[in-house]
């Protein structure tokens, strides 16, 4: 013991043993005046202030240089009550009340979205959750939308389309908005706060009503069928991405915030990774993920720790809500998640440096297919272009043989029977389409992570009807085309894949 | 309770279950499925073309051994022939008996063995030598970083002896999963652009190489030598394995067992991570004193063997490299190959 404790104390970096806090004549690092509160990284210890303006700093500097957020612009604030995206929302509604110059220049709402189906939260733990939510919603003054995930079970197939995308975004495009944004300030004169106030006082969206008890078993029996909470989890992650974005959609948001962390981030990167999407890295924890064309998810918190949110929240009493997830209470190997967020904090812990080191890896990903992968059709759940290839990837072959004897993927051979099939149609045997299994229907249109997921889903009729029809849709769409392929003349190929696009 | 039905011929017991698809099957009808798997992969991915002379990279583990047997029964269908290079570090009590294991697997499939010494190619330099050149350095796991950069070229080396055209060596699925969870965790991403794919073409005059076992993982891969009945050897080299893999593999272990097909899909993402341009490395040189393919002025083993015959050899690992005068012309004191058998320090 004594030569452990001997060791560290060589180990530390600076002659001293480490200062504790508040005893000693330590100064802040930045201000050298303030009495230093908390330390943020080894031996960096911050005053109060400056630790503030440093959060606030990251927050706002991350906002400024993506240019990515137009003046005016409807934004909406994904809040799920945990810390990160309560401080999220918290910088928002500083920001919005600063002074003229520095005041953040576009209008915030916020969404919540119910899981406590999913997650087998009773009634009326439900209810009591729900009661505390919405009084939190009521004291930011935004505009909110409190939305259960059983309301996927009544969106509309639209809900997976891919609006076409718009070429805003550009460094002029940006800086046009922002003059004509100042010249009708000035013109409005000074009554920004009014303006401000307004916003305020418009009337809460009410949420549509509790959903259905029908809709609340649907969802139940939906989750308590998959068979991993690997699965369980993709799964919820993707329903409430769908349910949020349609909410943006439907009340003319173009930006959505999410509040991952760093720390969340590194640990989502490391997962995603685990899941087969590393084709979809940049997209998955990048700044901006723009996969979804008309909507936007922008990520603003990247560059805080979890340890930097905990302690601003503290600090400066930031109120969040504490829910119940899905893996609240599930040992340590039940999930990839699990199991990968574990290995990340214990190895953060042991060297601090862990989780910026993946965040910085993450920053040299690309948006783009590997060279030699064109961009085709997008998965049907995380609308990312498809990562499958038929016949000559390896991998695809490699993974998704779950029946050997017959040395092709029930996919492929879908879709090399699809073909002569449906042409053979003509003639006669009017279900010969029909007899293509559903599932191997839905299969073929997901990435590889996807269809990696979808395989611990025993029975996929248990899923929401907007992505069941909207399969159906597309794979006829498919057979549409695969029967005109043979009367187009020439290069018949090229045209049907521009006309894809 | 009886063990199932094959589910593939439906008349033995089934004998395992296979760790990718939970099926169900006898052994005969795995081993063959495992054969197919691996020939797809040659097959799809091109990696041996007919009349290549392919030389098997044979240590005596698990993973050549099964490349090798594998290999072996698809060579008539492949039309390409086999060649066995073994690589003899000079680890005394440890790869004497896995140099037998080669020679009794080699002499059993009547295949050619050569068997080269790290003692001949690198002017005597065995890996026990190393050791206790690094010894003093304070960290002995830099033992793993010479061997392997070495075991390379000497394989290299080994394959162009034998008039190989290719070379083909046993890695498999969670060796190359290991490795994208190991560069991500480091921030390797020079090597996450280079890595990814089933081997390397053969640029700069280097011998095309590749993996064909990299898609399988490892547990198939000890299912088939068990029911195969291969001979082969196991154990952990004398010399202390890699700490910073040894976390990534205990969590590839982990991952595992939540979801059996995580190995191939984390080698999945690791063939479709895109990375930026700016973050892949330059197009590879040649090395100025031996002409392998080389990323900077020497090529790593040649930049190892000087700092290990300079007596230092930590010059070319890590932050050393600045010591390292690679970027001048090479030295003219000093022969083209300034090999001795002993450490030769000059400071």
């Amino acid at each position: 013991m004594c030569e452990m404790s001997e060791e560290y104390r060589e180990s530390a970096p600076k002659g001293p043993p480490p200062p504790r806090l508040g005893t000693g004549d330590q100064k802040c690092v930045k201000c050298k005046e303030g009495l230093p509160v908390v330390v943020i990284r080894a031996g960096d210890a911050f005053c109060r202030d400056c630790f503030k303006a440093l959060y606030v700093h990251k927050f706002r500097a991350m906002l400024g240089k993506s240019r990515l957020i137009f003046p005016g612009e409807k934004v909406l604030l994904a809040w799920s009550g945990g810390p990160s995206s309560s401080s999220m929302v918290w910088q928002v509604l500083e920001g919005l009340s600063r002074d003229s110059a520095k005041r953040l220049r576009f209008v915030p709402g916020v969404v919540y979205i119910d899981e406590g189906a999913a997650c087998g939260q009773s009634p009326e733990d439900r209810a009591r959750t729900l009661a505390e939510v919405k009084l939190a919603l009521q004291t930011t003054g935004f505009p909110w939308h409190a939305v259960a995930l059983e309301e996927v079970f009544s969106l509309p197939p639209s809900a997976l389309r891919c609006s076409a995308q718009e070429a805003a975004g550009t460094e002029g495009a940006y800086k046009a908005a922002v003059d004509s944004f100042l010249q009708q300030q000035h013109a409005l004169g000074t009554n920004g706060v009014e303006r401000q106030s307004q916003h305020c006082a418009q009337d809460p969206q009410s949420p549509t009503g509790p959903p259905t008890t029908a809709q609340t078993q649907a969802l139940s029996r939906l989750f308590d069928s998959v068979k991993t909470l690997t699965a369980k989890e993709e799964l919820l992650q993707t329903l409430r991405t769908h349910l949020i974005l349609h909410v943006a959609r439907n009340h003319g948001y173009s930006k959505v915030m999410t509040g991952d962390s760093c720390t969340r981030l590194a640990i989502k990167l490391m997962t995603s990774l685990a899941l087969g999407r590393g084709a979809f890295l940049a997209w998955d924890t990048g700044f901006s993920d723009e996969r979804h064309g008309d909507v936007v998810v922008v990520r603003p918190m990247r560059e805080h720790t979890l340890k930097e949110v905990a302690f601003y929240n503290r600090l400066f009493a930031v109120p969040s809500i504490c829910t119940p997830a899905l893996d609240t209470k599930a040992p340590e190997k039940a999930s990839i998640h699990r199991l990968m967020e574990a290995f990340i904090l214990r190895l953060q812990a042991q060297f601090p440096s862990t989780v910026s080191t993946v965040y910085r890896t993450s920053e040299k990903l690309v948006k783009a297919p590997r060279a030699g992968c064109a961009a085709g059709p997008r998965c049907l759940l995380c609308m990312c272009t498809l990562d499958v290839d038929t016949a000559d990837s390896a991998t695809a072959f490699g993974a998704q043989t779950s029946h050997l004897p017959q040395m092709q993927t029930p996919v492929t051979q879908a879709r090399a029977a699809a073909g002569p099939c449906c042409c053979a149609g003509m003639g006669g045997a009017p279900g010969c389409c029909k007899r293509e299994d559903p599932r191997a229907q839905v299969m073929e249109q997901l990435c590889y992570g996807c269809r990696v997921n979808m395989k611990d889903l025993p029975s996929l009729e248990l899923l929401p009807p907007y992505i069941l029809s909207e399969a159906q849709l597309r794979s006829q769409r498919a057979t549409a085309e695969q029967e005109i392929r043979e009367y187009l003349l020439g290069d018949s190929e090229d045209e049907a894949g521009t006309g894809e696009s | 309770m009886p063990a199932p039905q094959c589910a593939s011929c439906h008349k033995a017991r089934a004998a395992l279950r296979r760790p990718r698809s939970g099926q169900a099957l006898c052994g005969s009808c795995f081993c063959a499925a495992f054969e197919a798997e691996v020939l797809h992969t040659v097959v799809a991915g091109r990696l041996l073309p007919p009349g290549a002379v392919v030389a098997v990279g044979a240590s005596g583990g698990k993973d050549s051994t099964v490349l090798a047997h594998v290999l072996r029964e698809l060579a008539p269908r492949l039309g390409i022939s086999l060649h066995l290079v073994a690589v003899d570090e000079g680890i005394g009590g440890y790869r004497d008996a896995a140099l037998a294991a080669v020679r009794r697997q080699a002499a059993r499939w009547e295949l050619p063995l050569t068997v080269v010494a790290y003692a001949d190619l690198f002017g005597g330099w065995t890996m026990d030598a190393v050791a206790r050149s690094t010894a003093g350095s304070g960290r002995s796991r830099a033992c793993c970083t010479f061997c392997g950069v070495l075991r390379r070229r000497a394989l290299e080396e080994g394959a162009r002896l034998v008039g190989a055209t290719h070379v083909v060596t046993g890695h498999n699925a969670d060796d190359m999963a290991e490795t994208v969870l190991m560069n991500f965790l480091r921030g390797d991403a020079g090597r996450l652009a280079r890595g990814g794919g089933l081997g390397s073409p053969g640029e700069g005059g280097a011998l095309p190489r590749c993996r064909p076992l990299q898609l399988a993982s490892q547990k198939e891969v000890v299912l088939y030598a068990h029911f195969r009945r291969l001979d082969y050897f196991s154990e952990e080299c004398v010399y202390a394995p890699e700490a910073f893999r040894g976390h990534a593999r205990d969590l590839l272990k982990m991952l595992e067992a939540a979801r059996p097909s995580a190995v191939l899909d984390l080698v999945h993402s690791a063939e479709r991570l895109a990375l930026a341009p700016t973050a892949r490395p330059p197009p590879p040189g040649a090395c100025s004193r031996c002409g392998a393919l080389a990323s900077r002025a020497l090529c790593q083993a040649c930049a190892l063997l000087d700092g290990l015959n300079r007596g230092r050899p930590r010059l070319a690992i890590g932050k050393g490299r600045r010591g390292l005068d690679e970027e001048g012309p090479p030295r003219e004191p000093q022969p083209s190959r300034p090999l001795t058998s002993e450490p030769v320090p000059d400071f």
